[in-house]
């Protein structure tokens, strides 16, 4: 399938419809989707109503947008109106959101067309997309391995060409790892800089939405669409959308980029080497190299670990059988909340709850969840110390490629792990993306982390820029 | 170090988190939770009392919209969501016990 770029510029022209190229995504899900289990819904009728708009209006001479015509695969954690979202858990199984998640409208408003649902960890929670109610998805470029997780759908969903777009969110890495499990451009935002309006939350201090796509300039492109100021997010950041496309090819010269060795060390040795010939992708490109150390990275796992699932145990509080989702009925009120949430979460939805209610309890409190966010504090600071000496921060995004199914699942600990290189920008809310940067382990893709501080995507995109160019 | 979780503990937390947890689960749960607060013993290794606690990263001041009057979500579209729903209100079992 063609980038997300051309398909526009085609639709906009004149020279392809938007009929046309949805049937290709269409025909592309039909082929893979019952072997890789991408899609847990496709709005066939919905989206050809939508590509047949955009060709109306191109008829008519109309201005269509940015993403005339270009399909793009919606994680299913994002409300669209009508439309079955079900966070890939039965206790939303059936539901339809009375309204659309501002991302939903801002894509529509860009003329993309929403094509369908993807599967991902139950409420986001894992890093394999293992975790679903619904089966795991597979790895498009080697169905035995994961696509990494939790957004493992809308990262099959690109790299099995079934859609050039998707939208994910990002917790702790819910972006960046699958992309770097599948070979794509993956980036969380600075927090606030897309609405999370209508995204079902997981931990809200910490949750972002965001693009993956095959290239750089699609992400841009991407989220450009949907970034700027929300009345409906009271996090929303002030300003409108920055300008993002215009300056992906800015190139990375006179910028001091931070080697940082607590996201390198413990990675495999294949993901060790990308890093290495990133640096000297980026050298060759005029950056200056600085080798940094950022101890307080090292802690940001057990203060992930303690405040993702403290937000968690609150905001799925919600989900107690009375307005929407499931209901077991049994006795008086407290027993069917108690029946329905342990008919309705699965395994480690339960897992995370325990672990929150357990680090907000009396008695606990201070020792855990304060402590964490004090540990929050001090990565905050690390960053702003590491953005004294370099613009921009260089890493790995995980450390390993795409893992085999099984794995992980039994020891919660060691996928946790997965998530290491990710989360501090997740616990600082600074964007980061990862970019494929050459091959590892069974010729599987290898992801390179770019991290910037707050509101410095633009800075990002044109480092991404620089790998993807040097990558071929 | 041992786990400082005890089986009773995550009995009580399960409790509060209106979940169910079979005997094999208690026994898991108690294992694998215990794995993860050992990890965040790394955290208490360390003197913050003088850190101050982040809950957000930017820092959250209320934001309020002006007061006027705006549409909200349909009431009947809400409603079809509902696993009970009776004179267009939300539906439950017994909230109070039985009268002495």
């Amino acid at each position: 399938m063609n980038s997300a770029e051309q398909i526009a510029r085609d639709v906009q022209s004149g020279s392809m419809s938007a009929t046309s190229v949805l049937e290709m995504s269409l025909d592309a899900i039909r082929a893979r989707n019952d072997e890789l289990n991408v899609f847990l819904y496709v709005d066939e009728q919905g989206a050809l109503e939508a590509a047949s708009s955009i060709d109306a209006r191109v008829a008519r001479g109309e201005h269509v947008g940015p993403l005339a015509g270009v399909p793009v695969a919606l994680k299913d954690n994002l409300c669209q109106d009508g439309i079955p979202t079900t966070c890939s858990s039965r206790i939303l199984e059936g539901w339809r959101p009375p309204y659309n998640a501002t991302v939903v409208d801002r894509l529509l408003a860009a003329g993309a067309v929403p094509v369908g649902k993807t599967n991902l960890d139950e409420f986001a929670m894992g890093s394999s997309t293992e975790n679903s109610a619904f089966g795991p998805t597979r790895n498009p470029l080697n169905p035995s391995r994961v696509p990494g997780g939790s957004s493992g759908g809308s990262a099959a969903a690109v790299a099995a060409d079934m859609t050039p777009l998707a939208l994910g969110s990002d917790t702790g890495g819910s972006i960046r790892q699958p992309a770097a499990l599948c070979g794509l451009v993956g980036m969380k935002p600075t927090y606030g800089l897309v609405s999370r309006y209508g995204l079902i939350a997981f931990a809200s201090s910490l949750d972002q939405i965001g693009p993956l796509t095959k290239s750089v300039t699609d992400a841009a492109m991407l989220l450009e669409a949907i970034a700027g100021h929300d009345a409906m997010d009271s996090t929303s950041l002030p300003e409108p959308a920055p300008s993002l496309v215009a300056h992906v090819n800015d190139g990375v010269a006179g910028k001091r980029i931070g080697l940082v060795r607590e996201l390198v060390d413990g990675a495999d040795e294949d993901v060790v080497a990308s890093v290495q010939r990133a640096v000297e992708a980026l050298r060759e490109a005029g950056a200056t190299i600085v080798e940094l150390s950022v101890p307080e990275f090292r802690l940001g796992l057990s203060a992930y670990y303690l405040i993702a699932p403290a937000e968690a145990s609150s905001n799925l509080a919600r989900f107690d059988g009375v307005r929407y989702g499931l209901r077991v009925n049994e006795g008086d009120v407290t027993a069917m909340m108690e029946a329905t949430r342990t008919a309705g979460f699965g395994e480690e939805v339960k897992r995370r709850i325990m672990l929150g209610t357990y680090a907000l309890s009396a008695g606990y409190f201070d020792a855990y969840y304060g402590q964490a966010l004090k540990v929050r504090t001090l990565t905050i600071d690390a960053f702003a110390r590491a953005y004294q000496q370099a613009d921009l921060l260089l890493g790995a995004t995980t450390p390993s490629v795409a893992f085999e199914f099984g794995s992980k699942t039994s020891n919660p600990m060691a996928m946790y792990l997965s998530d290491v290189f990710t989360i501090p920008s997740n616990l600082s809310g600074e964007p980061a993306i990862s970019v494929p940067f050459g091959t590892g382990e069974a010729g599987l893709p290898t992801g390179v982390q770019l991290l910037g501080p707050g509101r410095s995507e633009a800075q990002l995109f044109a480092a991404a820029r620089v790998l993807e160019i040097a990558n071929g | 170090m041992s786990s400082p979780l005890r089986r009773e503990d995550v009995a009580h937390v399960a409790k509060l988190a209106r979940l169910t947890l079979s005997e094999a689960q208690l026994d898991l749960f108690t294992e694998q939770l215990g794995q993860v607060l050992e990890h965040a013993n790394d955290m208490n290794a360390l003197d913050l009392a003088d850190v101050v606690p982040t809950a957000h990263p930017f820092g959250l001041v209320n934001v309020v919209r002006d007061d006027d009057v705006r549409p909200s979500l349909d009431h009947d579209k809400v409603m079809a969501m509902a696993p009970d729903a009776q004179d267009g209100r939300f539906a439950v079992p017994r909230i109070l016990g039985e009268a002495p």
